[in-house]
């Protein structure tokens, strides 16, 4: 009875593990092979890089690509910046009116601001940032999650420490620079990775706020590539998934272990 | 001094203040308002109209429509991700061959563009030469309309959003599971509890504050989870598979009508608020807002 629950359970693991990876296998087969090896598998089949030339010559993949590392550079610079100041005045600052503060913080956890693409693309198109990297930024340039995780981190620094900080005559922004954001480090690292997969992958504020190719991440770039109007073909749509996909897929296979510890140090804080 | 301290710790704040008062309260605020408001065309000047554009809404079978099926979404993937999620960390925490690996594959979807993969998904759905219907026609089965067929589409999306959750909220219960006691499954053995008696009497009640929080997440992405409507189904056929946000969208961007488009957000407001009291309600706070 218990191997037998038990070999049964080995066996979904693995059959789960497959099924996960599926797409992604998939869009393996269908770039590197002929068009007409999309829909039928065959230990034969002949090996083409074929689809990702015509996938490169269809959509200006390098603007999209470079778009997108634009953008998410710009959100996580200005988050960084942003959150650190907010999450240090929350967790180390006493004074009148925190409380009310951070809920005012902890609301954008609830409320995204893909919720809010109506107001927002007017507040866009009013400050003249509609299709610019900016406008895509704008929204994002505060996370809440990014505060929040920063004040959890800045509360554990030791008071010992920071008073003997502020002896050495270390005070203000260089105290914070200095002494907070080293120790900091894993959460930097964390919340950074977590903000560029976000970003990397966000589609539907990008969509709304874009109009031309000067300013499409890949995402939105892709889902126009990929429409089945534009008429190309799996194979191509798949090599084109992959080249999209490529820079941050390669990045979490080097480092799936900092990933996914990242993930885990984001979500128990 | 305090009144210095003060000062500087508002300074500090005022970089990210402004800014989430700019694109979160200050246009969630101006929701309401355009909801109460309607002008002919966007750059007429609007007027207000008190609950008209909520008497449209009670009247539009579509809003319905997507209510219900939103609804149902939420149903069918919230316990399926969060069931799956602990299977999952509990494989890749327990004695299994391979274990880095299918951790990485468990986890992939996670960092995959959703918009991008759906393109991949569309071709396991497509009639007769897609995946799904090649592997059923394989064990003489013929495969169904997976997108096409309005009975089937939302269900379609919704093995799709649980795939891509399911790794996601893994993370969090391996995070947990790693810190209970060891001491406690000795105990359990020693008694002599099987598997099954040791989870739901030892594993799952520990995992309940992890649990609450991935509840609360997987049911903030019910609501936020729409890029894959894009590719797959356009909200068809017939907003068999429409959801809130994308009926928002379409409002908005396609049929142009910001003014009926707010009043469907101040109902994605409310729900919203409803999850967040929820939260506010069953959590624990002290384990996670310390």
């Amino acid at each position: 009875m218990s191997t037998w629950f038990q070999l049964l359970s080995k066996l979904s693991a693995y059959l789960l593990g497959i099924i996960w990876v599926l797409p992604l296998l998939y869009a393996f087969w269908a770039a590197f092979h002929p068009p007409e090896y999309a829909t039928q598998f065959s230990l034969t089949a002949p090996l083409t890089l074929e689809n990702f030339v015509s996938a490169w010559d269809q959509a200006p993949f390098y603007r999209y690509m470079l778009n997108t590392i634009v953008i998410t550079t710009l959100i996580l610079v200005s988050q960084l910046f942003v959150c650190t100041l907010a999450g240090y005045a929350l967790a180390r600052e006493n004074f009148f009116g925190r409380g009310f503060a951070l809920a005012l913080v902890l609301t954008q956890l609830m409320v995204m601001p893909e919720v809010l693409i109506v107001e927002n693309y007017k507040t866009l198109s009013d400050l003249g940032q509609i299709d610019t990297y900016l406008g895509v930024g704008l929204p994002y340039l505060a996370s809440a999650f990014g505060i929040f995780l920063l004040r959890q981190t800045f509360k554990t620094v030791p008071q010992e420490l920071e008073d003997a900080a502020r002896v050495e005559g270390l005070s203000g922004l260089s105290l914070i620079w200095k002494v907070f954001v080293p120790l900091a480090f894993p959460t930097y690292l964390a919340f950074s990775l977590v903000s560029i997969s976000y970003h990397w992958n966000n589609f539907l504020w990008p969509l709304v706020v874009t109009n031309t190719v000067a300013s499409r991440p890949l995402t939105v770039g892709m889902a126009i590539f990929g429409a089945p109007e534009s008429g190309v073909d799996w194979s191509v749509i798949s090599a084109g998934t992959l080249i999209a996909i490529g820079p941050l897929l390669a990045l979490f296979l080097v480092f799936q272990r900092q990933f996914i510890q990242s993930f885990m140090h984001a979500g128990i804080k | 001094m305090i009144r210095r301290l003060n000062l500087k710790a508002w300074l500090l704040l005022l970089p990210a203040l402004t800014l989430l008062v700019a694109f979160t309260h200050w246009p969630t605020l101006k929701t309401f308002w355009r909801s109460a408001t309607w002008a002919k065309s966007d750059v007429a000047p609007s007027q207000f109209v008190g609950l008209e554009n909520y008497e449209l809404l009670i009247e539009d079978p579509v809003f319905w429509q997507v209510i219900q099926n939103n609804f149902w979404y939420a149903v069918g993937t919230v316990p399926t991700s969060i069931a799956l999620a602990i299977g999952m960390a509990l494989w890749v925490n327990g004695k299994i061959r391979h274990k880095g690996l299918l951790r990485l594959a468990y986890f992939t979807p996670t960092i995959l563009p959703m918009i991008t993969v759906a393109n991949i998904w569309l071709f396991f759905y497509s009639p007769d030469i897609g995946l799904f219907d090649q592997l059923l026609r394989a064990v003489g089965i013929d495969g169904p309309n997976w997108l096409g067929d309005p009975d089937m589409a939302l269900g379609s999306l919704m093995a799709m959003t649980i795939w891509k959750e399911a790794g996601f909220f893994m993370i969090f219960y391996l995070a947990a599971l790693q810190t209970l006691s060891p001491e406690l499954y000795d105990a359990a053995k020693v008694e002599g509890a099987g598997p099954w008696r040791t989870f739901w009497r030892i594993t799952f009640p520990l995992l309940m504050p992890t649990t609450l929080f991935v509840l609360i997440n997987a049911l903030l992405n019910a609501f936020k989870l729409v890029d894959h409507l894009f590719i797959l189904t356009k909200g068809g056929p017939n907003n068999a598979s429409n959801l809130l946000l994308y009926y928002i969208y379409e409002t908005a961007f396609s049929f142009l009508d910001s003014y009926y488009a707010a009043t469907l957000t101040v109902v994605m407001l409310v729900a919203l608020a409803l999850i967040a009291l929820a939260q506010m309600l069953f959590f624990d706070r002290k384990i996670h807002y310390r």
